[in-house]
């Protein structure tokens, strides 16, 4: 025990973790910085919200149906006399875990495939005629094929909502990948060109630090734009697997579904739409800057100037 | 049997009232062009190929049958002289072959003279082997149609037939002209491309150009029987989008005349009505919107024997707990929410026409919480500490599924509060109508397979004659893997004595005593609370303020006077 | 290259067929029945016979090969019949569809136009704005320009079309009355009043796919010219006293249109397959429209067919973003 304190003290000035730097050059971006701020707040809301608004979002009050924003209800009503404050908020849970895992999921499997097939060659010709076959499945078809395979014995194993929610992050994660991988290969392929790379090949560096330490930094950009793209994507998407009856239970708010019903009340109730419309485009709109201010930070040409 | 006298009273009457409306001195095509839009657009203009509303709506407007339904209900003779009955001696005393006359000088709308072969011909293309006609049922039991002469024929059925006004009545079975149809019978039916677009009719309107689920373009019909009419010289059916987009076209830009099915919150239509440019239109067949309960156990567990008769419903089999979900719901408030003006509260599963509408079970109009939950006290189910009754470790826990529309999505979460109000827990679920009005045995969320509790979908029957509709609830119609999971009978209600009535109508020929049965037979079904009815819903649909003679038809198509249509000048 | 593209072009044909057999599968397997709009008026024994009718009733691989039969010979066979006036056709079964018992390849011939035009406009239009708009953007980084243009991307992308396109009928054709809200598909151009009537009725939908497109495009074109415009080479091509124009527009952008490139060949077989929410919104019915129709009613060989020709489109545009990379840098290689 004592040892171990000993060694840091004595220890000269150990170098800097390098994620300080990332972090120091992070906040120098000022877009980076108030997305960032606006996303945790996002976040927090919708997940702490709830305890401090404590109406049930499927709770109905048929006396307040339609009713204007009011000190019991400041977002309003809907159709049905449900609190759209806490269905938003309820909402913002389901949209932003599944746009998130569902993004991630869908970018590493991307990325993963990208990386594969641009840097061996021997796999490209399989892994790109697999692309291929995913991107012309049709996604209706194969939704439904796949809800009515694994709905049943996901939600036995991990009950209603937990099963639901890891369906609609595989199906969304597993019908999008394509475009990053794409993307992904067709930069790996010009980056394995450079003299750099050639450089540490040359020097018996293995194939697997190759591509961890000089590909994959140098294609972040594309990589953070799919992220961005993807997250929007991933949220819309959700609506439509729940309007189709393939997500959560048509009682379950979430932001696509809250935006997709208002739309035929954009003329009576446009607060309706407004509502949903604005915290995606502003939650999308802060992860694009996020990613921003993360491919500067991670760039040590730039972060050293 | 006297049909004629209680359901076609008024007939001649108003017919011919209406013939003389006000378009009566107007020219054939003076009235330039009318725009309808169909959201769902057709994809054939032949009836007998697809069964599907949109083609036999849009289809009438080219073909037409021997006699129809107007918008009372009544029948009236179309290329009929008059509409045969036992007293007219139409109908033979056995009830075994019915005559027609046609009306003399008729023409199809290429000039050939329309005779009795085109009849019989109409009959023999759609029980053709092989061509899958979606009308065959219309005619069942038909063992011949006789050509007596050129405008007689005689229709000869193999049993005796109370209701006799299947073959060749109504917008479901047209007739068709048999020197275009020749060649295309049996399996041949599918490749008439051509003609399956383009019949040709004795309708008000030609089909010019046919784009399939997109737009027909039609031209008025220069044979037409009336030289008058119709009004109109040109007429577009568009489709596509949604109801929103379809009703905003006739009722907020005006760019439409006529806008199909607007089902739509009632304060959205009403809004956009306001805009004064043009005017909602409803009427009231028979369709009901109700919840099934499902008497199986649909439990995974049990594999091949899931929501078969073999294992009754560990809850739903108690008969208090079916009367208190029926109790617990405020069926006003549904049609509030749900259907303004296009619903009406009902305890009917059988709502009309109104000699068979029953008010035995009228005490479900007003919501009663209270006496459901002292229902399920009084049974045994007592209130667990999680809000959920239970009963001898059996939860009330329901799974409730219907297919993806707005309007149900809604009726799910309100039904679901009441229900959870009195103690019970519900989990809702939502299937795309494809999947879900789809046969497909392969599909665990077809409706007729019900792995679920209860569901909740819409109802009705062809014309007026409710015979074949309460004969879904016998208990062979129950589906199950025997019948590749096939039968209207969704909750698998089984009694003897409701066999018995369906037997006693299949032989009764009187209207008082079929009116009877019926009703009986309703009344069963809701007392035993085995359908739980919630909405009698009409048809909406929107007309624009310049055109006149619309006047919507729940029991046959809604454009079936398209003819008497005209432009209201200012 | 050129034995890189022939080997492609090759492979390219197991490949499409496998694909077909797996699309072919997965219609199979997909819950949802042809019969499924049919009224529940009619009875399960009338409908079981239309399914017999359809040919429902053959085993799978029959259907498939009669499928590919059709397709493959018989399809092919009614196009040069078409062009040439012969009759190598008669009295061939074509590929049917299940809604309309009509011709597939005939709907899909009466279809073309209007996505071409609406949706392959909106294409062309997004590429000629997005590029300049991402090179800008990248170049003056954080200007009030590319400020905006991120903004308005961004919106553009997460704005549903479901939203957007309801929102511009509202103001547009409800409230202002320039456009018309319903997309008419029988209007022909013939004169200058009919030209100006086919732009009024294209204008909205349009709009709505040239902001969701460009956005995408843009994003990738900015991000892609910043990480070149720090790279050495540039500051070699700067200090060797070359112009920024040359600079930027031939070097940084040449390097950096390889994910444009991308996304671009991805998006052009898109333009085939529709766009399925503007088209319904607008009732443009074209591609889309019918895509979307015949897959809720279960229509399996327009589906089919509909997605198989899809499928021949990415394979032949991914493969031409491969030989585009040989010809952007010079140093990817394939052979």
């Amino acid at each position: 025990m004592s040892d171990a304190t000993v060694t840091t003290t004595v220890k000269p000035k150990a170098p800097r973790n390098q994620w300080w730097d990332v972090w120091d050059q992070f906040k120098t971006h000022k877009g980076a910085m108030a997305g960032l701020i606006f996303f945790v707040f996002i976040v927090l809301a919708v997940y702490l919200g709830p305890f401090l608004w404590k109406i049930d979002p499927t709770y109905i009050d048929f006396r307040a149906r339609n009713q204007g924003p009011s000190l019991a209800h400041p977002f309003g009503a809907d159709q049905l006399g449900r609190d759209i404050l806490a269905r938003m908020l309820a909402g913002g849970q389901v949209s932003i875990s599944v746009g998130l895992t569902a993004m991630i999921l869908s970018l590493v499997l991307g990325t993963f495939v990208g990386v594969l097939a641009g840097y061996w060659k021997r796999l490209d010709g399989m892994l790109m005629r697999l692309t291929d076959l995913f991107l012309a499945l049709p996604l209706l078809p194969l939704l439904m094929v796949i809800i009515m395979l694994f709905r049943d014995p996901l939600r036995k194993m991990f009950g209603l909502e937990a099963g639901i929610f890891i369906l609609i992050v595989f199906v969304i994660g597993i019908t999008s990948w394509m475009q990053t991988a794409r993307i992904v290969r067709g930069d790996v392929l010009a980056l394995k060109e450079r003299e750099y790379v050639l450089a540490a090949r040359s020097i018996g560096t293995p194939s697997r630090r190759v591509v961890l330490r000089h590909i994959l930094p140098n294609i972040m950009s594309p990589i953070m734009v799919s992220a961005t793209l993807g997250i929007a994507n991933a949220i819309i998407t959700e609506s439509a697997l729940s309007f189709l009856g393939l997500g959560f239970p048509p009682d379950y708010p979430t932001w696509g579904r809250l935006l997709f019903d208002a739309k035929d009340m954009i003329q009576q109730y446009p607060e309706r739409v407004i509502w949903p419309g604005l915290a995606i485009s502003l939650t999308v709109l802060a992860v694009n800057y996020i990613g921003d201010g993360l491919r500067d930070a991670l760039d040590p040409r730039i972060r050293g100037r | 049997m006297n049909i004629k006298t209680a359901l076609m009273g008024t007939v001649l009457g108003t017919v011919a009232g209406f013939a003389m409306a006000p378009a009566a001195f107007a020219e054939r095509g003076s009235d330039g062009h009318v725009n309808i839009i169909y959201w769902q657009a057709p994809s054939t203009m032949n009836p007998y190929l697809s069964g599907g509303t949109k083609e036999l709506e849009v289809g009438s407007l080219v073909l037409e049958p021997l006699a129809r339904y107007d918008a009372e209900g009544n029948m009236v003779p179309f290329l009929a002289e008059s509409v045969p009955t036992v007293e007219n001696g139409g109908v033979s005393e056995d009830l075994m072959n019915v005559t027609w006359k046609l009306k003399e000088g008729l023409l199809w709308s290429d000039g050939k003279p329309l005779t009795s072969e085109d009849v019989r011909f109409t009959w023999e293309y759609c029980t053709s082997e092989g061509g899958g006609c979606s009308q065959s049922e219309k005619y069942n039991d038909v063992t011949d149609v006789e050509i007596v002469d050129d405008l007689t024929v005689i229709v000869h059925f193999g049993v005796p037939k109370p209701f006799p006004y299947g073959p060749f009545v109504g917008n479901q079975a047209p007739i068709i002209q048999k020197a275009q149809f020749a060649d295309c019978t049996g399996e041949a039916m599918a490749s008439c491309t051509d003609q399956n677009f383009a019949p040709i009719g004795t309708g008000p309107f030609v089909v010019d150009e046919f784009k399939t689920n997109d737009v027909v373009s039609m031209s008025a019909n220069p044979n037409y029987r009336d030289p008058a009419k119709p009004a109109f010289a040109t007429a577009t059916v568009k489709g596509g989008g949604d109801a929103a987009a379809a009703g905003r076209s006739v009722l907020e830009t005006g760019e439409f005349d006529y806008a199909w099915n607007l089902q739509l919150a009632p304060d959205v239509l009403a809004d956009m009505e306001s805009k004064g440019k043009g005017k909602l239109v409803s009427a009231f067949g028979t369709l009901v919107e109700r919840i099934m309960v499902n008497y199986t156990d649909p439990d995974p567990a049990l594999g091949d024997k899931r929501a078969t008769a073999a294992h009754p419903h560990p809850i739903l089999s108690d008969k208090s707990v079916r009367q208190a979900l029926s109790m617990a719901i405020d069926r006003e408030l549904l049609v509030e929410i749900g259907y303004g003006a296009a619903g009406k509260v009902t305890c009917n599963v059988l709502p009309a026409p109104a000699i068979y509408a029953s008010t035995a079970n009228d005490a479900c109009m007003v919501q009663d919480i209270e006496g459901a939950k002292a229902l399920l006290e009084a049974d045994g189910w007592v209130m667990g500490s999680d809000g959920i009754r239970e009963k001898d470790g059996k939860k009330l826990s329901l799974l409730f599924q219907t297919s993806t529309n707005a309007v149900r999505q809604d009726f799910q979460a309100i039904i679901k509060q009441w229900w959870n109000e009195i103690g019970v827990e519900v989990e809702l679920r939502n299937i795309d109508s494809s999947v879900f009005f789809g046969g497909d045995a392969g599909s665990p969320d077809t409706f007729q397979k019900f792995f679920a509790d209860v569901e909740m979908y819409a109802n009705n029957f062809d014309g007026t004659d409710p015979e074949a509709y309460m004969a879904n609830w016998e208990c062979k119609q129950a589906p199950r893997p025997e019948t590749q999971w096939q039968g209207n009978n969704m909750p698998r209600y089984c009694t003897e004595e409701y066999d018995a009535l369906v037997a006693e109508m299949a032989k009764t020929g009187d209207l008082e005593k079929r009116a009877e049965l019926a009703k009986t037979m309703n009344d069963m079904l809701m007392q035993d609370y085995a359908i739980i009815p919630l909405v009698y819903r009409g048809r909406v649909s929107a007309a624009s303020n310049t055109l006149g003679g619309v006047e919507i038809n729940a029991w046959d198509s809604e454009l079936w006077n398209a003819a008497d249509w005209y432009r209201i000048k200012e | 290259m050129l034995h890189y593209t022939i080997r492609r072009l090759l492979l390219a044909i197991p490949t499409l067929l496998f694909i077909s057999l797996v699309i072919f599968l997965l219609l199979d397997l997909a819950p949802g029945d042809p019969m499924a709009s049919i009224p529940l008026t009619v009875p399960p024994e009338v409908k079981e016979r239309m399914r017999e009718a359809l040919g429902l009733g053959e085993p799978v691989h029959i259907r498939f090969l009669n499928w590919l039969y059709q397709f493959f010979i018989v399809e092919p066979q009614v196009a040069f019949d078409h062009l040439f006036g012969t009759d190598f056709s008669e009295g061939k079964q074509r590929i049917i569809s299940f809604q309309s018992r009509s011709p597939v390849m005939s709907v899909v011939a009466e279809r073309m136009p209007q996505t071409l035009w609406v949706v392959g406009l909106s294409y062309v239009f997004a590429t000629l704005i997005a590029v300049p708009i991402g090179i800008i953007s990248a170049y003056r980084q954080y200007s009030w320009f590319d400020q905006l243009g991120t903004f308005v991307s961004m919106i553009g992308f997460s704005i549903p079309t479901f939203f957007s396109g309801v929102l511009l009928i509202v103001i547009f054709s409800v409230t202002l009355g320039w456009f018309p809200s319903i997309y008419d598909t029988t209007h022909e151009v013939t004169d200058w009043s009919s030209f100006v009537f086919q732009m009024k009725q294209m204008a909205m939908p349009v709009f709505v796919l040239t902001l969701y497109n460009a956005a995408q495009v843009s994003r990738f074109m900015r991000a892609s010219m910043l990480d070149n415009l720090n790279q050495d080479y540039v500051r070699t091509a700067r200090a060797k006293g070359m112009s920024e124009k040359v600079v930027v527009l031939l070097h940084v952008l040449r390097n950096s249109m390889i994910p444009v490139v991308t996304v671009i060949a991805l998006g052009v077989p898109s333009i085939f397959g529709g766009a399925i929410i503007t088209e319904q919104v607008f009732q443009v019915n074209g591609l889309g429209q019918m895509l979307i129709t015949a897959i809720y009613a279960s229509d399996a060989p327009m589906v089919q067919t509909l997605t198989f020709i899809f499928a021949v489109l990415i394979v032949l545009f991914n493969l031409i973003a491969d030989i585009l990379y040989g010809i952007l840098d010079p140093r990817i290689r394939y052979d």
